[in-house]
């Protein structure tokens, strides 16, 4: 700790923009917020009088709820605004919604947007700071950042850990997170999906391998992230059957005997059960699905603690 | 500028201090029952464990020694980013009814002290809160004082005062630094 545990960061909108020690960092606070969690009064006073609104343009139960539940842990005032209810069905641009918002004098925003970058554009614009709750098929840094805790819990490290994400990894804005973020925590990656949902050039990111097929990626694995199929996205058009789908890209018991004996499975939720995930390893020893959902408020609260009081303005 | 530095308690002077106010935990207390130590991190919670060695060597019984991180419960986040890395609260034991002796290395401001004592109080309903540090060095800013003091140090704003600690978290011994110009 000492003097490397700085963190510079008004904002954090995405994994690609912070140091393996900001990492680090944010993962250790984590730990230590979690004995929080565990308490007859779950409450400490830090954020008092700090107002978090959080803007959610996509639906999103488990983050949302999350994000709400960290900041009031942190005695913060939280304020929900969903699409549904708010301006933009009557036409309201984006940055006009921010800058209304913003005269109510918010000192975090917590965001999901289906563009990506938009909160970039926010950041440009605003002097509150923007915390990325997913956007697009872009960057999800508070999911990536459970999954590492989640993963650095089980085996105390992240260095030289073999993780395979298995799925629809162009669409997927946990993968490129976790890509991001893993590749600078020294861990390897295998990847495997449908070639349609595999982006060109994943490999440039880091320590990133491209399998043929799934048990190549599997085989050894450390971790076994499966990702969802974004039936709402365009999971469909790519996609011939999700019957066929489960058969080449789904994780069953045989599939992952070849993985480590203690392999961890993992999702970032929600489950399509008997699609991506079998029933009986969503449900497994080896499944640290509702790991990942506890340590989420962990991680999400050391995020509004290292955010929040501003400090220096960073490009990022 | 640099930095000048008086030791102002030794090694052996630190041991007598804590033995001292070992016993004087037992006298308060009339003995270790119901009594828990709580340390204030990082050098809090290594006193913490040096009293709770004396108190079983005085008393053969194991009084439970807790670690209280007070970094949520600061009340100087506003204004700059809270860069202070946040430590572990551990108190695997519950404080309800318990008499806590609460324990500092530098008792300063006392600010850190209300941090604490808040802190302590969301984790149970203590019978009372005692408070025990190695060195008051004065300038409270809080109607805060320590019932066990192993020494006081009139010190002035300039100064501060360090207490050094080995490898194995025991204490080597105090010193006064002033910046020399």
């Amino acid at each position: 700790m000492g003097d490397a545990a700085l963190f510079n960061h008004k904002h954090i909108i995405a994994l690609r923009d912070l140091s393996a020690d900001d990492i680090r960092l944010l993962l250790t606070t984590a730990e230590n917020l979690k004995e929080i969690n565990s308490r007859d009064i779950k409450k400490v006073p830090t954020l008092r009088g700090k107002t978090i609104i959080n803007l959610f343009y996509e639906a999103s139960t488990r983050t949302r709820t999350s994000f709400e539940i960290a900041a009031k842990r942190l005695s913060a005032d939280t304020v929900n605004i969903s699409p549904s209810t708010s301006s933009s069905t009557k036409g309201e641009t984006l940055s006009d919604t921010a800058l209304n918002l913003l005269a109510m004098k918010p000192d975090i925003i917590v965001m999901r947007h289906n563009i990506s970058g938009s909160h970039y554009f926010l950041a440009k614009r605003l002097s509150c700071s923007i915390i990325n709750a997913g956007d697009g098929a872009h960057e999800h840094p508070s999911q990536a950042l459970l999954d590492m805790l989640t993963m650095k819990e089980r085996f105390g490290r992240l260095d030289g850990l073999k993780v395979a994400i298995v799925g629809d990894v162009s669409h997927s804005r946990v993968a490129r997170s976790n890509i991001q973020g893993l590749t600078k925590m020294g861990s390897h990656l295998f990847l495997a999906g449908p070639p349609t949902m595999m982006p060109p050039g994943v490999e440039r990111l880091g320590n990133v391998t491209v399998c043929k097929d799934m048990r190549e990626a599997v085989d050894g694995a450390d971790v076994v992230m499966m990702l969802r199929i974004q039936l709402e996205r365009q999971g469909k058009s790519l996609l011939p059957t999700l019957k066929e789908y489960s058969r080449y890209f789904g994780l069953n018991r045989e599939i992952l005997k070849l993985a480590k004996p203690d392999a961890m499975v993992m999702h970032p939720g929600p489950i399509n059960r008997g699609v991506e995930l079998a029933s009986d390893v969503a449900d497994g020893d080896q499944s640290h699905i509702l790991n990942q959902v506890e340590n989420g408020v962990a991680v999400r609260m050391a995020m509004l603690y290292h955010v929040c009081g501003g400090g220096t303005v960073d490009a990022g | 500028m640099g930095e000048s530095s008086t030791v102002i308690l030794d090694g052996m002077g630190v041991r007598r201090s804590l033995t001292r106010i070992a016993h004087e935990i037992l006298e308060r207390n009339k003995g270790v029952e119901k009594v828990v130590l709580v340390g204030i991190r990082t050098g809090g919670v290594h006193l913490a464990h040096e009293i709770a060695l004396r108190l079983e060597e005085i008393e053969g019984v194991k009084v439970p020694v807790g670690a209280v991180d007070i970094t949520m419960y600061r009340d100087d986040i506003k204004g700059h980013a809270p860069h202070h890395p946040v430590g572990k609260t551990e108190i695997p034991f519950s404080l309800e009814g318990k008499r806590v002796v609460l324990v500092d290395d530098v008792l300063f401001t006392g600010r850190t002290i209300r941090a604490a004592m808040d802190a302590l109080m969301d984790h149970g309903r203590p019978s009372c809160i005692q408070l025990g540090v190695l060195i008051d060095r004065g300038h409270r800013e809080l109607p805060i004082r320590a019932d066990f003091v192993g020494r006081n140090v009139p010190t002035s704003l300039k100064e501060s005062v360090v207490v050094l600690f080995d490898a194995d978290n025991a204490p080597v011994n105090v010193l006064l630094e002033k910046e020399v110009p």
